[in-house]
């Protein structure tokens, strides 16, 4: 059977669904580097089954092939005993008879060797590359507690603007602002309310409506850096300069673009010192200070909704 | 002069370089192509000025959020001309954007995207969010108080695109939160990835210019599809060799 002829033939090997599996198994093995070893190891089962699969389907159509031309093979080889082997060890592309018997022409079998290979090395060097690129997305950040210092620094029913760094060790770029107000004891256990102070519109700093008691500044060096403490009296809540949102002291919407109530951090007591730990969004605050009513969402980004029909359209976060 | 010269028949006898150039330089336009033809290559030109006022920055640039505002303050006062090349690189990027937008406003209005030149409107539509990335990926690297909160803004409200939104956000910063891989990743983006990018889809765009031609404009009078008018035979490469008299000149 000459090449030329397989023109009008149909598609040979035929095509094969194996591959999806193959890359479903590679896949899995990327997660699994990031997320679980056994993950990983699934997947790569997963691709040596469908790569085992996808190679035997498309070797299946010449391995057929050949075991249709054996027998008419065989009767010449057999009559003239060694001599064909000669003539292919010498190569078997001069000599002009034994051409047809080849069921799989040298020039293409070159040609997808080349093409393969070629694939095969561009695919080991881009996986890493990508993998490297894409690799923060999947990784958690730990957060030490942040300690803002003794909490007698906070006078019960005052906000105070506090800033400090979330991971001292990579420097000023961690600071972060909260609004912290003491709402006194319930139940025994001191109160606060910790609000971030970035829009959940789009992320800029907010600022209170209100003013600011610089010459209150407490300024103190603890494991979160330098600690600033600047009690302030927002009357009128706090403002986002810019695109306008307006929220009130409990950190509720009462105007402009944004979808939420502000961010609120953790909070614990730790000696007698107040930690702020992570941070997760509020969709909206019942009630105020101590009995305030406020549920728990995880931390989306600023301008995701976690209330409401919205919310469908962020079902998945990347680990914060 | 013919010693001058030499070298450039030598080059051109070993690699057809001169020939290209004059290939590319001496085609065939309509008549009444006019100034309004001129957008494209101003625009390359823009692009050109960015390419080497970038390469001349990326010196002196320390993309390091402890040293960034500084190395920019350093090259805006100390470095020698160094204001000139930060604003030549600062106004170009918005000169660069407001020519391409001028350029497709002229071949759109022009009718220029039509048959046969569909491909390379498609071509310079993927130019465009690649020049307007630019835009967005340099603006963080002074790392002032306007860079760093037009950055925060600018990736949050890809991060509000629903489903992979939150993913891309947090591609764009390098993680949960802008910190020190934000910075150097906007700025490999910037100076690397982006103006290959870019570099490669200018190639195919002239190549699909030189190849279709420039299409006249609407009000031409011109009757589209003329035979093109090969110019006489030319022995020799024709820059240096002189050709033989009478047959380059033009009857007068």
């Amino acid at each position: 059977m000459e090449p030329q002829q397989g023109q009008g033939k149909p598609h040979l090997p035929p095509p094969s669904l194996w591959p999806i599996g193959f890359a479903i198994g590679v896949v899995c093995i990327l997660v699994g580097l990031v997320v679980s070893w056994p993950a990983a190891a699934v997947g790569a089962g997963l691709t040596v089954l469908f790569g085992f699969l996808w190679v035997r389907d498309v070797t299946a159509g010449s391995r057929r092939r050949d075991a249709g031309t054996e027998p008419r093979v065989a009767g010449p080889e057999s009559a003239t005993e060694a001599a064909p082997a000669v003539t292919a060890g010498r190569g078997g592309a001069t000599t002009a008879e034994p051409e047809p018997e080849e069921g799989y022409p040298r020039s293409v079998f070159l040609e997808g060797a080349t093409i393969g290979l070629g694939a095969v090395i561009a695919g080991i060097v881009t996986v890493p590359i990508v993998g490297f690129s894409i690799a923060p997305i999947f990784q958690h950040t730990h957060h030490d507690e942040a300690d803002l210092g003794p909490i007698t620094n906070f006078k019960e029913g005052e906000f105070v603007v506090s800033t400090f760094l979330v991971d001292p060790s990579e420097g000023e770029i961690t600071r972060r602002t909260a609004y912290i107000r003491n709402n006194g004891f319930i139940l025994n256990k001191p109160s606060f309310t910790v609000l971030s102070n970035r829009c959940v519109h789009l992320g800029c700093p907010t600022q209170p409506n209100g003013p600011l008691f610089e010459n209150r500044k407490i300024d103190q060096k603890t494991a979160a850096g330098d600690v600033t403490l600047i009690p302030a009296l927002p009357a009128g809540g706090f403002g986002c300069p810019c695109h306008g949102g307006q929220y009130d002291q409990e950190g509720n919407r009462t105007a402009g673009p944004p979808v939420r109530a502000l961010d609120r951090y953790e909070f614990y007591i730790r000696n007698g010192r107040l930690a702020l730990g992570k941070t997760y969004s509020v969709a909206e605050v019942i009630g105020a200070g101590a009995s305030a009513r406020i549920k728990k969402y995880r931390l989306a980004g600023p301008g995701q909704h976690v209330d409401g029909p919205e919310q469908w359209f962020y079902p998945l976060q990347p680990p914060s | 002069m013919k010693a001058a010269l030499y070298p450039v028949d030598w080059l051109e006898e070993r690699s057809g370089l001169i020939g290209g150039l004059k290939y590319f330089l001496f085609r065939n336009v309509p008549r009444d192509s006019g100034w309004w033809h001129t957008l494209g290559s101003a625009t390359l030109t823009a692009f050109l000025v960015q390419l080497g006022t970038g390469v001349i920055l990326a010196m002196y640039y320390k993309p390091d959020p402890n040293s960034a505002y500084e190395s920019v303050q350093h090259i805006n006062n100390d470095v020698t001309l160094g204001w000139l090349v930060r604003g030549m690189h600062r106004w170009g990027a918005s000169v660069f954007i407001i020519l391409i937008f001028f350029h497709m406003a002229r071949v759109f209005l022009f009718g220029a995207y039509k048959y046969p030149r569909e491909l390379n409107w498609i071509v310079g539509v993927l130019l465009l969010p690649l020049a307007l990335l630019e835009g967005f990926s340099g603006y963080l690297l002074p790392y002032d108080q306007t860079a760093y909160w037009a950055t925060v803004v600018g990736i949050n409200i890809n991060g509000t695109a629903p489903f992979l939104g939150p993913y891309l956000a947090s591609f764009l910063r390098g993680g949960a939160e802008i910190g020190p891989e934000t910075l150097s990743r906007f700025y490999s983006i910037h100076m690397l990835l982006l103006p290959g990018a870019i570099l490669g889809l200018i190639g195919l765009h002239l190549y699909l210019v030189v190849r279709l031609g420039v299409s006249s404009p609407p009000w031409s009078k011109e009757a589209a599809g003329r035979e093109r008018v090969e110019p006489p035979p030319v022995r020799g490469s024709g820059l240096v060799n002189p050709a033989p008299r009478g047959v380059t000149k033009r009857p007068d």
